[in-house]
């Protein structure tokens, strides 16, 4: 997968967030294999713990991709956005505009004006977005290169809530990269979104929140590289009577 | 005079911003930093006066999905 001119062989991009430690995050990130993990901006407090984490965050040697989650406005999300590139030294930006706090839907329309704001300032905005099709060309036109379709709400582990949407998504960028961004919660979820052609899976909860978040990072992977073989090896089409698989062409007659 | 640091009210005696990071504490440099609602890249920070009031936001890398 080529991402921004960047080439990403593992197609599991991972959360950081709600670990039960340190430890076990940077556990989970290595058995994911992932190359790209996603942070965030807070708060600071004058011990400076912000520090210790980002010095943990290098020693895994992944990619970072900061995300501007919890901005509700284009101004919010743009300045969170000129602050993630100075502290992280990366132009890339996973670009959150939500437009509830219940539902973490995007606000699709301040989404596709920041996206906007912040390709012509030359970042490499990788969108939080849904799988409207219309919302998808905007934001291609706002200057984005890739594309990431929720699967359902952030944190909800509910798997896809409508892979006809992303098929669809799929046959209308068929050059574009997408990548389901929430809503995953089981690796046949995974499985399923790669099945349908996405060119990678974002998770978080779906690994913190397992009782082996490790063991989880481990079966997602697997799940991602299974779905995508099997996507690459064409599927059968499906239909609605059984056909027997066993030859009936010389079928002994007993009757 | 007192600014508003991350919502908390806060006296500083310095008025740039640099020297204000420094007094409060903010010795570390994996921070950003947002006067009003508006970015101040690290460069500008020497340049930016502070004023009665001001909203200050010094943010640093945290975990994320």
């Amino acid at each position: 997968m080529k991402v921004y001119g960047t080439e990403i062989a593992s197609r599991l991009l991972l959360g950081t967030a709600q670990y039960p430690s340190p430890a076990v995050l940077a556990e989970a990130v290595h058995s994911s294999g992932t190359e790209i993990i996603t942070v965030s901006l807070r708060r600071e407090t004058a011990d400076g713990s912000g520090a210790g984490f980002w010095e943990s965050l290098r020693e895994t040697g992944c990619r970072i991709l900061p995300n501007t989650a919890g901005c509700h406005s284009v101004q919010e999300a743009v300045t969170t956005a000129r602050m993630a590139r100075e502290l992280f030294g990366t132009p890339w930006i996973k670009l959150e505009v939500i437009g509830h706090s219940d539902t973490l839907q995007p606000d699709v329309f301040g989404l596709v004006e920041a996206a906007r704001v912040l390709s012509a300032e030359g970042f490499q905005v990788f969108p939080y977005t849904t799988d409207d099709l219309v919302v998808g060309e905007k934001l291609l036109e706002a200057g984005c290169e890739v594309l990431m379709p929720w699967g359902a709400p952030i944190g909800s582990g509910q798997g896809l809530r409508n892979p006809d949407a992303l098929r669809a998504m799929r046959a209308h960028f068929p050059d574009v990269p997408l990548i389901v961004d929430a809503g995953i919660g089981r690796p046949s979820d995974a499985a399923q979104a790669m099945e349908l052609g996405m060119d990678a899976v974002l998770l978080n909860t779906a690994v913190a929140k397992a009782g082996d978040p490790a063991g989880m990072a481990s079966a997602m992977a697997l799940a991602v590289e299974a779905g995508r073989a099997g996507y690459e090896a064409d599927p059968m089409e499906r239909r609605d009577m059984a056909v027997p698989s066993t030859p009936v062409l010389g079928l002994a007659e007993f009757a | 005079m007192k600014i508003i640091v991350n919502a908390e009210p806060r006296d500083v005696s310095a008025t740039d911003l640099k020297t204000a990071l420094h007094e409060l504490g903010f010795v570390c440099s994996a921070v950003a930093t947002a006067l009003n609602g508006t970015f101040v890249a690290r460069g500008k920070r020497e340049e930016v006066q502070l004023s009665e009031g001001d909203r200050l936001e010094v943010l640093a890398p945290m975990q994320g999905g």
